[in-house]
């Protein structure tokens, strides 16, 4: 496993619904990243479809047996490790936005969205599957978690995806300009900036975000894509509302060193986050909606902090999956 | 609000001064344009403040050569506004050309003699967009609008003269922002401190007209529209209550003309309705 690497973001515009031409990007960019370096390239949010899809969503699906998949999968071989976005389409004929981690001609990974925003100008949650899992899982570049922009801004995703083992977060995004003020960066940019600082050194993680730029219906994003460290500091950063791409070198080292000054995520709660998230789902079941989803009896008894226990039961109300939907 | 009625308490303004915003507006003409493989763009030059300022992204966007301003003036048209025009494309470099619209306008109103100046205004409005849409096939340009959010909100605008456009860098820009950029760009200074006018007779000005000055109203319609106040909590900001129900009057009652015409649904899958894609789709 190479605990050192060269990790690098193809600050890309695409053309919406146009899987051909965004995928010559990707060649591109590709070749481009190989002639660098580096070893891993992450691409925005829906790169490879555009953004605002709405009816388009079907038509432009990657199913299992799609050709443009077994390109990715080649490109990888071709060339460097890399993580799409695109939408991808289940056998139960569900779409999700997924973000796909593809290395050496294999597909190693797959997130798929969870917190789909459905308000202001999003509509995600209408034409797309929500994801139901947050999984660190194991790469050739040490372990990983992938988590598509709006999952971070949800504090609970980062969590789960630090405590679950992952040393480096990639987060691929589509963040449009919105409420652009005095500044050269609108609000919300100026928000993801900070969100990925304490992120990083929150969790002692590397962060790997990578934002669009183009204008889709008059739309734009704003860019800025960027690499931090495990304590927060800058590595690389693009250019703002400009095509870019930025590198910049992650090792386990710099992990290594950072949560040795700073040990938080070892010292983590466990028990009594899981504890006190049960006892809250149960005072939150929905008033006048008729009676309360039946709780996995694991869910009532308070659990006690030894470890062996708690995983035994962690599996159990974690299966039902039973937790009332807020929407 | 009179200027003697300040607000009582500290409310929110709308930014003057966002330093990436002729950049962001350039780089939309230049993606908008070139997304639809064209180059080049026309607009008609009235020698106000918005056009000008249209003008000029697009020029900065696609380089001077690519722009063609159109002056369209009827008759009554002033001198002045001839003037401004000519003004700006020579500071920005764009090509300028003139068509009157004297004759068919006073053609059409031959048999309605009678029609009053709103009724000949709008005719003028749609005559501009129908020859900027003929031009715009010789040019080989789209045709770009020049609409700011306050016209926009308040339905200060001909539907189908005026706001038509293929696309439109200025609306999302309250006039007052359209003037504070206009000068940091460097627009010609008689344009930008001009009185806005309509200029459809001598000495009109649209502020007259609406009983209210733009920065007047920007104020409100920046606490109503973009940061989502209720009326009354505008109201106990100091601004006089029966302007924020005209205001907010004016908007509701001209949402259609920022719509596309109603369609009457009857089959299962209806145009904009439940047929959804975005305009980029047909790139």
């Amino acid at each position: 496993m190479a605990t050192t690497f060269t990790v690098g973001v193809a600050q890309v515009d695409c053309r919406l619904g146009d899987v051909e031409a965004n995928l010559a990007i990707y060649e591109r960019e590709l070749r481009e990243a190989k002639a660098r370096g580096i070893d891993l390239l992450v691409f925005p949010e829906l790169s490879l479809t555009g953004y605002f899809l709405k009816d388009l969503v079907p038509a432009v699906a990657l199913d299992r047996e799609s050709q443009v998949l077994r390109r990715l999968r080649e490109l990888s071989r071709e060339t460097v490790a890399f993580v799409a976005g695109a939408v991808e389409e289940r056998p139960e004929c569900r779409f999700y936005n997924a973000a796909m981690f593809f290395d050496g001609g294999e597909l190693v990974h797959v997130h798929r969205k969870v917190y789909l925003p459905t308000y202001g100008l999003f509509d995600e949650l209408r034409d797309l599957a929500r994801g139901d899992r947050i999984r660190a899982f194991e790469s050739r570049f040490g372990r990983a978690a992938m988590l598509l922009c709006e999952d971070l801004w949800h504090p609970s995703a980062a969590y789960v995806a630090a405590l679950d083992g992952a040393l480096t977060l990639i987060v691929p995004s589509a963040s449009p300009i919105a409420g652009l003020g005095r500044e050269v960066l609108p609000e919300n940019a100026a928000y993801w900036q900070r969100a990925n600082r304490v992120t990083a050194e929150s969790y002692g993680v590397h962060l790997i975000y990578a934002n669009r730029v183009g204008f889709e219906d008059g739309i734009g994003f704003w860019g800025g894509s960027e690499i931090l460290g495990p304590a927060g500091e800058m590595l690389a950063r693009a250019a703002y509302y400009e095509a870019d791409m930025i590198a910049a070198e992650v090792s386990r080292a710099a992990v290594r060193r950072r949560r040795i000054v700073a040990p938080m995520i070892r010292d983590e709660d466990i028990d009594l986050t899981i504890n006190e998230l049960l006892r809250i789902r149960d005072r939150r079941a929905p008033a006048g909606a008729g009676a309360p989803p039946p709780a996995p009896v694991a869910a009532r008894t308070p659990m006690r902090a030894t470890t062996r226990k708690l995983g035994a039961k962690t599996r159990q109300t974690a299966k039902p999956a039973k937790t009332p939907r807020r929407r | 609000m009179s200027a003697a009625r300040r607000p009582p308490r500290e409310f929110p303004e709308m930014p003057l001064d966002a330093p990436e915003l002729r950049r962001i507006l350039a780089g939309f003409v230049r993606n908008e344009v070139r997304k639809v493989g064209g180059e080049r763009v026309v607009l008609g030059l009235s020698g106000g403040v918005d056009s000008s300022l249209a003008a000029f992204l697009a020029a900065e966007a696609l380089g001077p050569a690519n722009v063609l301003g159109i002056r369209m003036p009827y008759r009554t048209s002033s001198r002045e506004s001839l003037e401004h025009a000519a003004l700006v494309a020579e500071a920005i470099g764009i090509e300028i050309r003139t068509i009157e619209i004297t004759p068919q306008i006073d053609a059409y109103f031959t048999a309605f003699p009678d029609a009053a100046a709103v009724r000949r205004g709008n005719k003028m409005a749609r005559e501009r967009m129908a020859i900027l849409y003929d031009q715009s096939v010789v040019w080989r340009g789209l045709v770009l609008g020049t609409s700011n959010k306050t016209e926009l909100l308040l339905g200060y605008g001909t539907i189908y003269g005026d706001t038509a456009s293929a696309l439109n860098p200025l609306g999302d820009l309250y006039k007052t922002q359209v003037w504070a950029l206009s000068e940091r760009v460097g627009i010609p200074a008689p344009v930008v401190r001009k009185a806005p006018s309509a200029d459809l007779w001598h000495g009109q000005t649209d502020e007259d007209e609406l009983g209210f000055t733009y920065r007047e109203v920007d104020r409100l319609l920046y606490l109503l529209i973009d940061e989502r106040w209720e009326e009354d909590e505008i109201a106990a900001a100091g601004f006089a209550p029966a302007l924020v129900r005209r205001v907010a009057g004016m908007v509701r009652r001209s949402q259609f003309k920022r719509r596309p015409p109603v369609i009457a649904k009857v089959s299962a899958r209806t145009i904009d309705h439940d047929f959804r894609y975005a305009r980029d789709w047909g790139c």
